[in-house]
């Protein structure tokens, strides 16, 4: 296997207030290879994006690098200044956010966004950029991309602003890209269309791409690998099968049993049964409780309060990531040394 | 038809535009004419009581329009809409009100942020006269707390300090404690994270048992559709496309659009299944096609598709509007 392209060791980003220092972000580590598709998933407030934003060294103030390591290309870029930070953004870390309206600037028609981001970023001219600029709006699949490059963002779809977006994180070929919930302002259908993008542009290019969703369904369709995080940390990494087929860590179980699956009446079941159809059917596994907020997460394994199957030594240690077939699973479950107690 | 076999909710080819025009001075300096959007286009139903219809369809289809149609925050522009058999036009028709109830997707919105929760809850309860005596109330609050699963404690505390899916319970408390027949939800669980959503869905589950409740479900996740719904309605474009038993919609999609939708759902299972890509995207409301509205996006459109529109037929247990599928063309 190659070289990692990104590599997280041990990242914690706090955020100090008068009230105390808040850690939303706490011991993730995680790489990236070239061409490789890696999910981030969790609910909201489990950090995810915040580790992205960490890589890319766009977190607000007071939010902070606390701890740990991110190398790029084995560079470390976790403490360079600001004007070398801005530097690499664009350049060999592109990033797609959510809301594609927000990405781009109204008052500039796509086609001088795209071509003053290549020139910045390439050793190239106004008219080869013009060029590249319509090959990449034709390769996202902008329909007749001279005609649409006058345009202003507020005359695209959402659907359309969004692969205006991924032209715009592609411009200057980058190593990684960082992509925050790409999909989820869409509609089912051109959900479709983004996913199976990225997914394209990843092989093509041998780009990585860290995905960040909190739809299990999206990370199905375009991971190879997942990080399911919970309350600032990673509580299992692994292929993306193995996670959603085979999820070891308490948590991820819940949530992928939480998840309403399309249910296909079982061939030859005859007529169903009087009443309403949801009463037949078998209730969503439920996580009681919620995520703790960042002032309040427990002590030992943040998700024991909620967990099933905690025992004595969840209360009290916090787990590390271990090794548990194909994932990495921070949980007391899976450790040789289990202590006397059984769970119960 | 006696009372317990009518429809409790009945759609009688019911529209709705909105008026989409530019300031009357600009209309008269620029010489452009009026603009209307058809938000909902002559659009068929019934609801049968106890049963949970969903509507799906993307943004800007007209689902949450018929939502507020029904519970009359907005009026239809032309057709009829019955609630047991009253015209909700007709006037004594206000009365009938007071047996539906709306739930919302935002539940950050939709709680009065200066109300305390047992206020919320009991607003329903003074406005309709469910009980009049404060002690009455009090009981009543706290037994709709209790019904949601949250404390009667909680009555005293403010929304801004429970999280999206306490919020969404304590919506669920100030829909029912009314004491409705029918509620309808409008995205009910859209803004939460998915375990949050698992535990609203079990909710309203077990209180349509417990209450036989009648629920009108609008969601764009075809996936929880699937799970809550005993028939679902497909919308594009402001128009019904399907109507069928939720079973067969998705073991056996008619509607060319429909089979798209299912087709673009993520593969959670990661069986592999084979999928026709998805291409295209909505059109503009304002400016919908002429015939079928999806047959710009149709892979089997015919002539007569761009032409003239199709109409609800039924094709064995479902209702479908596709010239395709009635000349058997697929």
């Amino acid at each position: 296997m190659s070289p990692p392209l990104l590599e997280v060791r041990d990242l914690r980003v706090e955020f100090p207030g008068r009230r105390g220092t808040l850690t939303a972000v706490d011991g993730v580590s995680f790489s990236i290879a070239p061409g490789e598709v890696l999910g981030i998933v969790g609910e909201s407030g489990a950090g995810k994006s915040l580790t992205g934003m960490a890589i890319i060294g766009l977190l607000e103030p007071p939010g902070r690098i606390a701890g740990g390591e991110i190398r790029l290309e084995g560079e470390r870029i976790d403490r360079l200044p600001q004007e070398r930070m801005r530097r690499i953004r664009g350049r060999r870390i592109g990033a797609i956010f959510q809301d594609p309206l927000t990405s781009l600037n109204p008052l500039y028609s796509i086609g001088e966004q795209l071509v003053e981001t290549i020139v910045t970023h390439l050793d190239i001219g106004t008219t080869r950029a013009r060029e590249r600029a319509v090959a990449l709006l034709r390769e996202v699949g902008i329909p007749a991309p001279e005609g649409r490059f006058e345009h202003y963002p507020h005359q695209f779809s959402g659907g359309m602003r969004q692969r205006v977006v991924i032209a715009l994180a592609l411009c200057a070929e980058p190593r990684l890209v960082i992509a925050d919930e790409p999909t989820t302002a869409l509609d089912v259908s051109m959900q479709a269309q983004i996913i199976s993008l990225l997914k394209r542009l990843a092989r093509d290019h041998a780009t990585a791409v860290m995905l960040i969703t909190h739809d299990m369904g999206v990370i199905a369709e375009t991971a190879d690998r997942v990080a399911v995080m919970y309350a600032g940390r990673i509580a299992e990494l692994g292929p993306v099968r193995d996670v959603i087929h085979a999820p070891r860590h308490p948590y991820t179980a819940g949530l992928m049993g939480s998840i309403p699956k399309i249910a296909l009446p079982a061939p030859g079941s005859g007529s169903p049964a009087p009443g309403p159809a949801a009463m037949r059917r078998p209730p969503l596994v439920q996580i009681e409780g919620s995520m703790p907020r960042l002032n309040a997460i427990p002590p030992g394994c943040a998700f024991h309060p909620r967990c099933p199957k905690r025992f004595e030594r969840c209360v009290r240690e916090h787990p590390e990531p271990i090794a548990a077939g194909t994932n990495r699973v921070a949980c007391w479950l899976y450790a040789d040394d289990r202590g006397a107690v059984e769970p119960r | 038809m006696s009372g317990a076999l009518r429809p409790l909710v009945r759609l009688h080819a019911v529209s709705r535009d909105f008026d989409v025009s530019r300031p009357w001075l600009n209309r008269v300096l620029e010489g452009v004419p009026r603009q209307l959007l058809r938000a909902v286009d002559g659009v068929s139903f019934e609801l049968r009581r106890g049963e949970t219809l969903a509507l799906v369809g993307e943004s800007g289809c007209g689902k949450s329009t018929v939502a507020r149609l029904i519970v009359g925050l907005h009026a239809p522009s032309a057709g009829r809409i019955e609630f047991d058999g009253v015209d909700l036009a007709s006037p004594g028709a206000s009365s009938l009100r007071r047996r539906m109830q709306m739930i919302f997707q935002d539940p950050y919105a939709s709680l009065n942020p200066r109300w305390r929760v047992r206020d919320i809850v009991a607003e329903p309860i003074r406005v309709l006269g469910v009980a009049r005596s404060k002690s009455e109330i009090d009981e009543r609050v706290a037994e709709q707390l209790r019904q949601v699963r949250l404390a009667p404690e909680d009555g005293e505390k403010y929304p801004h300090e429970f999280s999206g899916g306490q919020r969404q319970r304590i919506s669920i408390a100030r829909a029912l404690s009314g004491k409705p027949e029918f509620l309808v939800c409008d995205e009910p669980t859209s803004a939460l994270d998915v375990s949050v959503q698992a535990q609203i869905l079990n909710l309203m589950v077990a209180l349509q048992g417990g209450l036989g409740l009648t629920y009108l479900f609008i969601s764009h996740n075809l996936a929880v559709v699937s799970h809550v719904a005993d028939r679902v309605g497909v919308m594009y474009l402001g128009r019904l496309v399907e109507l069928a038993e939720a079973g067969e919609l998705f073991a056996r999609p008619r509607h060319p659009y429909t089979r798209m939708l299912l087709d673009a759902i993520p593969d959670l299972a990661m069986s592999g299944r084979r999928r026709t890509p998805v291409s295209g995207e909505v059109p503009n409301p304002l400016d919908p096609p002429a015939g079928c509205a999806f047959h710009p996006r149709c892979p089997h459109a015919g002539a007569r598709c761009r032409s003239e529109r199709p109409l609800p037929f039924a094709d064995g247990p479902s209702l479908v509007a596709c010239h395709a599928v009635q000349e058997g063309r697929i």
